[in-house]
């Protein structure tokens, strides 16, 4: 690569301003240092490229995955279409299938360039219009390879045995990272003709706790399933900080007075008033209506992770009935995936229609379960408080929110869509504390905030 | 004030990045060599960033899950440099008195009461000289013209204010001291900081380390770790090891194994003299791998372990 001095600074600079538009905090120190990794590793050596920039301009294992996207399309294994001609599909399947039996990712790279240069582009040939990784992959189906592949890795010698077992899974994870492989390169390709700064902002997607809950797939809202436990850990660090330093500073006047008589009343000693060490309970009341279930079963597995920090917690689901889940959420089962189903056919959240309605269902809260909240219950409805049109009963919320010590109601939904359609969230709004909460990140911050000390 | 002036001079030079005879290493290339020579074996993306902390002078900072090595990364450098490991192991309410530095009380109150006929000023300037400072790990670090290298290790279970101690040690190489002075570095420590992650470490303090996460190694660099620390396996075994430690991985699992899990197992396999595995083997040894008894029966259940 011969390339100008200030050229490859400003493709740094780019590089560090599409890291930071994904919410990546990189400083002016951290560039200049990554600068310097570059000046002392070189440019010949892409991998060691990558590894110094991420060394230098990282700060946490989950921004890896926005990086290595956003890499290769600053950074890329080359420019333009591959060398190697177009072949036709079945013999590009055959090279493909040889590279997935013999596992080799640095030859399933190039053939991925070849098959979206062959069978990705769409528009008016021969400058194609764009390049689809979606278009490549139906075509080249390597979804389908995995039987031809699998008899030729079991006709070698010498491979029989115990661990044959695993020879299917293995396959499947190589033709997922070719899938990969595909999708990395059409980006790059498309990149080449609509300008990196677009494709970097708008193809790489966000980190799992930036995603929004209500549009989160299903794949996204099990790998934030994933993070429940380690986010629960830091949270009750936070929580066991905060409670620590509430513990410090008041002064107990009585026994200082006391205290001081020894010392002719000059109080030389301050005695500090012992804090009783109560801890909290909690009530979490949670739509698990469609749209919304994605988050209310994310924040519920999250304080179930969180259960030690609590000396009561009771969970209540809803949709338009109420009922108790409290005994469904068991600690450490390794089952999370399955928690919202075993929610909705164990637990009677349904009357006579399944759309969601917030009046009927905390008014019975407040009616079969009022006991549950007392003066030192914390009380969290989560939900989008969309009620299809039906009455929104605020003398429930009302009486709920006068028995508990404090109430919070979280919202999935963007701010200024409240009060747009049948949302009732202003005049819940009015009654009690309502915060936004889209994403992981917003949901730990509120937690760390608001949960009781 | 000459004193003041050598101070401020020494402070000045040693801002400048790292002379170049104090480097370690001269190529990525190299770092993997000499590791290896070592028996440790690092990935590329250790290597590089270990090339880096090296050249910049910056401390490096490593994250990732139990038994992959942080520790022995930093025992490994030290190692390699000749130097001597200075190791802060962190535990909740480690403060500033063990890791930082120590007045010794009772040296200095017999050296009060040894010396009765002197004037209060003459005791005061000499009790509070460098005789009677107890060093710790972070001090220690820093003194002295021998190459060190200072492993802080799981910094995560420190508390908050540890890392604004850390900050000054790390960004500037120096301790003050408020009855001696500041002490500065003569000789840049190689600094290495492990968290396994149980705490967001700050961001202050992240920013002034490079960052480099250690994951599970791919199935060749493995394949070749094994080989190196249980000598006397063969190629077949080793693989087949690999292959159902990273099956093992790709599942749901409570604790997956981790490096030293997967040694431990060849190890056990070697010394039951099993060369090839087969159900029975795998259904006995799997406690070794995995730490909980649903993991056991989960992993059980997909390799079929049952079904002989």
């Amino acid at each position: 690569m011969t390339t100008e001095p200030s050229d490859v600074a400003s493709r740094l600079t780019g590089f560090v301003a599409a890291l930071r538009a994904h919410g990546v905090r990189i400083g002016t120190g951290e560039t200049v240092d990554a600068a310097r990794a570059v000046e002392a590793l070189g440019l010949a050596d892409r991998e060691l490229l990558r590894e110094g920039l991420a060394a230098t301009l990282l700060h946490t294992t989950g921004q890896r995955q926005v990086f290595d996207p956003v890499f290769d399309l600053y950074f890329p294994r080359g420019v333009g279409a591959p060398e190697a001609g177009t072949a036709d599909r079945d013999e590009l399947r055959d090279r493909i299938a040889a590279a997935l039996s013999a596992g080799d990712t640095a030859l399933l790279g190039r053939l991925a360039a070849e098959a979206v240069d062959g069978f990705g582009g769409y528009g008016s040939s021969p400058a194609s219009d764009g390049w689809s990784s979606y278009q490549t992959l139906d075509r080249i189906r390597p979804q389908t390879l995995l039987a031809r592949v699998r008899d030729s890795v079991r006709a070698r010698p010498g491979e029989a045995g115990f661990t044959d077992r695993l020879l299917e899974d293995e396959i499947r994870r190589r033709i997922e990272v070719f899938r990969g492989q595909v999708a990395a390169e059409a980006r790059r390709r498309v990149a080449e003709r609509r300008g990196r700064e677009e494709i970097a902002r708008r193809a790489v997607a966000p980190t799992a706790d930036r995603v929004d809950f209500l549009y989160a797939g299903r794949d996204r809202l099990a790998e934030l399933r994933r993070t429940v436990q380690p986010l629960a850990r830091k949270l009750a660090t936070r929580l066991a900080a905060r409670r620590r330093r509430a513990a410090r500073g008041s002064i107990d006047l009585r026994r200082t007075l006391r205290g001081s008589l020894s010392t002719g009343g000059v109080p030389m000693r301050p005695v500090l008033r012992r804090r009783r060490p109560v801890r909290p309970e909690l009530v979490l009341l949670c739509d698990v209506s469609g749209s919304v279930s994605g988050f209310s079963d994310f924040t519920m597995l999250l304080v179930q992770a969180l259960h030690d920090q609590f000396s009561k917690l009771r969970v209540f689901a809803f949709v338009n009935r109420i009922d108790e889940v409290t005994g469904l959420l068991v600690h450490g089962a390794a089952d999370s995936e399955g928690l919202g189903a075993r929610i909705r056919s164990e637990a009677r959240l349904t009357g006579w229609h399944g759309s969601s309605d917030y009046g009927v269902a905390l008014g019975e809260f407040a009616e079969r379960y009022g006991d549950a909240v007392g003066p030192r219950t914390t009380v969290f409805v989560l939900g989008d408080a969309r009620t299809n049109m039906s009455d929104p009963n605020l003398a429930a919320v009302r009486q709920i929110a006068e028995r508990a010590r404090r109430i919070y109601w979280l919202n999935p939904e963007p701010r200024p869509q409240w009060g747009t359609g049948d949302s009732a969230a202003p005049d819940y709004a009015d009654l009690v504390e309502m915060h936004e909460c889209r994403n992981a990140q917003q949901l730990s911050t509120l937690i760390a905030r608001l949960l009781p000390v | 004030m000459t004193a003041w002036v050598n101070k401020r001079l020494d402070m000045c030079w040693f801002r400048f990045p790292a002379p170049p005879e104090a480097r370690l290493f001269t190529s990525v290339d190299d770092v993997s060599a000499r590791l290896a020579e070592t028996g440790y074996l690092a990935s590329p993306a250790v290597a590089t960033t270990v090339f880096l902390a090296d050249r910049l002078g910056k401390p490096l900072l490593v994250e990732g899950p139990a038994g992959v090595g942080k520790t022995e990364l930093a025992k490994a450098v030290a190692q390699v440099a000749g130097a001597r490991l200075v190791r802060l192991q962190c535990y909740e309410g480690v403060d500033e008195s063990r890791a930082l530095y120590e007045w010794n009380h009772a040296k200095q109150l017999l050296r009060i009461t040894a010396g009765r006929d002197e004037t209060w000023d003459e005791t005061r300037t000499d009790i509070f000289s460098e005789e009677f400072l107890l060093a710790r790990p972070l001090l220690t670090a820093i003194r002295g013209d021998d190459p060190k290298v200072l492993l802080i290790d799981e910094t995560d279970k420190a508390d908050v204010e540890v890392e604004g101690l850390l900050l000054e040690v790390l960004s500037d190489f120096q301790v003050t001291v408020p009855e001696l002075g500041t002490i500065t570095a003569t000789r840049r420590p190689f600094v290495v900081l492990t968290s396994n992650a149980s705490r967001e470490l700050s961001e202050a303090l992240r920013r002034r380390c490079l960052f480099l996460h250690i994951g599970f190694p791919e199935e060749e660099l493995e394949r070749r770790i094994v080989r190196l620390k249980v000598p006397g396996i063969d190629a077949a075994l080793t693989e087949s090891v690999v292959r159902v430690v990273g099956a093992l991985r790709a599942m749901d699992l409570r604790k997956v194994p981790s490096v030293a899990e997967t040694v431990d197992w060849a190890r056990t396999l070697l010394a039951l003299g099993a060369d090839r595995l087969d159900e029975s083997v795998v259904r006995d040894t799997l406690g070794v791998l995995l730490k909980h008894q649903d993991d056991v029966l989960k992993a059980g259940a997909k390799l079929d372990l049952d079904a002989v």
